[in-house]
């Protein structure tokens, strides 16, 4: 069973983003690292490859500067190859026209029977990329699964919901998102970590993918960042130490709020 | 400034509309002439009357059997679109309204902004207000392009309030063309037992973060102390992550908003993650080791100190005087 997992290589979250102010996105020059929603995808595929008895991981991600280091974390673990995709023209890309160069990419990929994600980005969040990617390859998505089986042509998820999880089931080849904690993701070995090196990453540019410079980008966009602004901060209050003795405050202002 | 049409994606659950859906009609009767709502599910007709006492004088119905409501409610929305005409469609940032936003996006080959907390109408302009960096810094982006706009609202960004309307018209659609899209059938729901109110709409919620040392220790604090206040139970996203509660009880920028009476975080230190999940909350009240936390810094009442030496003794206190 070949599975291409959609991987993002995010500014470092532990470090302070910063917006561009001549571009108002975020300013992603810097190194970047596998985003960590991301590692459950990966270590998923992994295992399910491998129940399967065989067939590709294949990493698939779009970032700026040719940047890699985040796919050789994703290599290391396991994965076999990668479809990176990357070119000025798509600074500034929104989620539809994100969805548009990873469904292309997965098709560049080759031969995939199963698609995997998560949820939504540490860093742009937007969350409707996995629905995105799915209609465009006009494939069945299963969203939020905590947990995946495959067999007999099929993927079956445990979907969350809010009053706890459905069984959804679909024939492949499908798109399935992940999320957090669903897999404890391995780490790499030193032995992945050197083969990883060597693994392939084959770089595409947009038209490669056959796509216009006016779907991606900004002009693919369609939008306009109107303000950036500080939002009202909030003080802080009263803060103790405790020495035996602090949950009696906690009991007093509970009180007082009239919570009990 | 209103426009001509808006609409909203609703979603119900147990025959009743969620509170998100009526958060945003209330919104929707602010900035549009017309509000009307989407809706995929069997039991339109139980829903009706109160989508239109918020505001919808009319519900576009389709049910959606047994496959995902927001693949079906996408496609609805898709084949609608050219004949009805809305300026705009709201959709709650919830786990089926991704999926019908997403879908939606790619029929029309719309542009979506989501994760909004505000929505606002200017002329012809309409933006879509996101908080980013943990809640410091407000994002305000304006819809260029075609009609219809597509915004995704995080739960609790407006209030509800009735409007007062008689129940909303039901006009029913029987054939919607889903495509491969639809064989994703669900073939079972599990619904997990939960005590007191849920996350969302509890007024005391009770969140636990790494700083509680281990999974074990969620329970006897976290969850004993919401039990006790009657609250929900929440988390951060580091113990989501680690495996230790599930993704539904996530609190923050990739998890839930909320806003409760009182929020209380214990052992979390308060990465932005976090903060934009739950700054709105009217108390908040800290317990972490570290002095230093960010957590304190947002907090009303903090306490610097062991979560499992305070919380022990914060419950039994409660549970003496109840």
């Amino acid at each position: 069973m070949n599975i291409a997992v959609c991987v993002k290589q995010i500014p470092d979250p532990a470090v302070p983003g910063e917006l561009d102010p001549e571009t108002k996105t975020l300013k992603r020059e810097g190194k970047l690292i596998l985003d960590d929603s991301d590692a459950y995808g990966v270590e998923m595929a992994l295992q399910l490859a491998d129940t399967a008895g065989g067939g590709d991981v294949t990493l698939v991600s779009m970032a700026p500067n040719d940047e890699v280091s985040g796919l050789r974390t994703a290599l290391a673990m396991g994965a076999a190859k990668a479809v990176l995709v990357s070119d000025p023209a798509l600074q500034g890309s929104d989620s539809l026209s994100t969805a548009k160069v990873l469904a292309k990419a997965i098709e560049r990929a080759g031969e995939v029977d199963l698609v995997i994600t998560a949820t939504e980005s540490t860093d742009g969040y937007t969350g409707t990329i996995p629905a995105q990617i799915a209609e465009l390859l006009g494939w069945p998505s299963l969203t939020f699964a905590k947990q995946i089986e495959v067999g007999d042509g099929k993927v079956k998820i445990q979907r969350q919901t809010e009053a706890g999880y459905d069984i959804v089931e679909a024939p492949l080849p499908a798109v399935v998102s992940v999320t957090a904690g669903v897999v404890e993701p391995r780490y790499p070995s030193f032995k992945g970590i050197m083969a990883a090196k060597n693994k392939p990453v084959d770089q595409a540019k947009t038209a490669d993918l056959g796509l216009a410079d006016d779907q991606v980008g900004w002009k693919g966009a369609r939008q306009k960042i109107e303000s950036i602004e500080a939002a009202p901060e909030r003080q802080a209050g009263e803060k103790i130490e405790d020495e035996g003795d602090a949950h009696e405050r906690v009991v007093a202002f509970l009180e007082q709020l009239k919570v009990i | 400034m209103t426009l001509p049409k808006v609409w909203v994606y609703a979603e119900a659950a147990d025959g009743k509309p969620t509170s998100a859906t009526l958060e945003l009609l209330t919104k929707a009767r602010e900035i549009g002439d017309t509000v009307e709502a989407v809706y995929a599910g069997a039991d339109a007709d139980a829903v009706a009357p109160q989508l239109g006492e918020y505001g919808a004088t009319k519900v576009h119905a389709v049910d959606h059997g047994s496959s995902l409501s927001g693949v079906v409610g996408g496609a609805l929305l898709a084949q609608l679109v050219a004949d009805q005409q809305p300026d705009l469609i709201v959709f709650a940032q919830s786990y089926d309204g991704r999926d019908a936003l997403g879908r939606l996006s790619v029929r029309l080959d719309r542009p979506v902004l989501t994760n909004g907390n505000a929505i606002d109408v200017n002329g012809d302009t309409v933006t879509v207000s996101t908080a980013v960096f943990g809640g410091n810094t407000i994002v305000t982006t304006a819809f260029e392009g075609e009609k219809p706009y597509l915004a995704g609202i995080r739960p609790k960004s407006f209030a509800a309030e009735p409007g007062g309307g008689g129940a909303a018209e039901v006009a029913k659609v029987d054939n919607v063309d889903v495509g491969r899209a639809g064989e994703a059938q669900v073939l079972d729901h599990h619904v997990e037992e939960q005590e007191g109110p849920k996350l969302e709409d509890a007024e005391v919620v009770v969140s636990g973060g790494r700083g509680l040392g281990s999974a074990e220790a969620y329970e006897p604090l976290v969850e004993e102390l919401a039990k006790v206040l009657k609250g929900a139970s929440g988390a951060s996203r580091a113990i989501v992550d680690a495996g230790w509660v599930p993704y539904s009880k996530q609190v923050g920028q990739t998890g839930k908003t909320v806003k409760p009476k009182v929020y209380i975080a214990i052992g979390i230190s308060g990465a932005t993650q976090h903060m934009v999940g739950m700054k709105g909350s009217d108390n908040i009240i800290a317990i972490n080791k570290d002095p230093e936390a960010p957590i304190f810094g947002v907090a009303d009442l903090g306490i610097v100190g062991d979560a499992s030496k305070v919380v022990p003794k914060l419950i039994e206190a409660l549970k003496a005087k109840s």
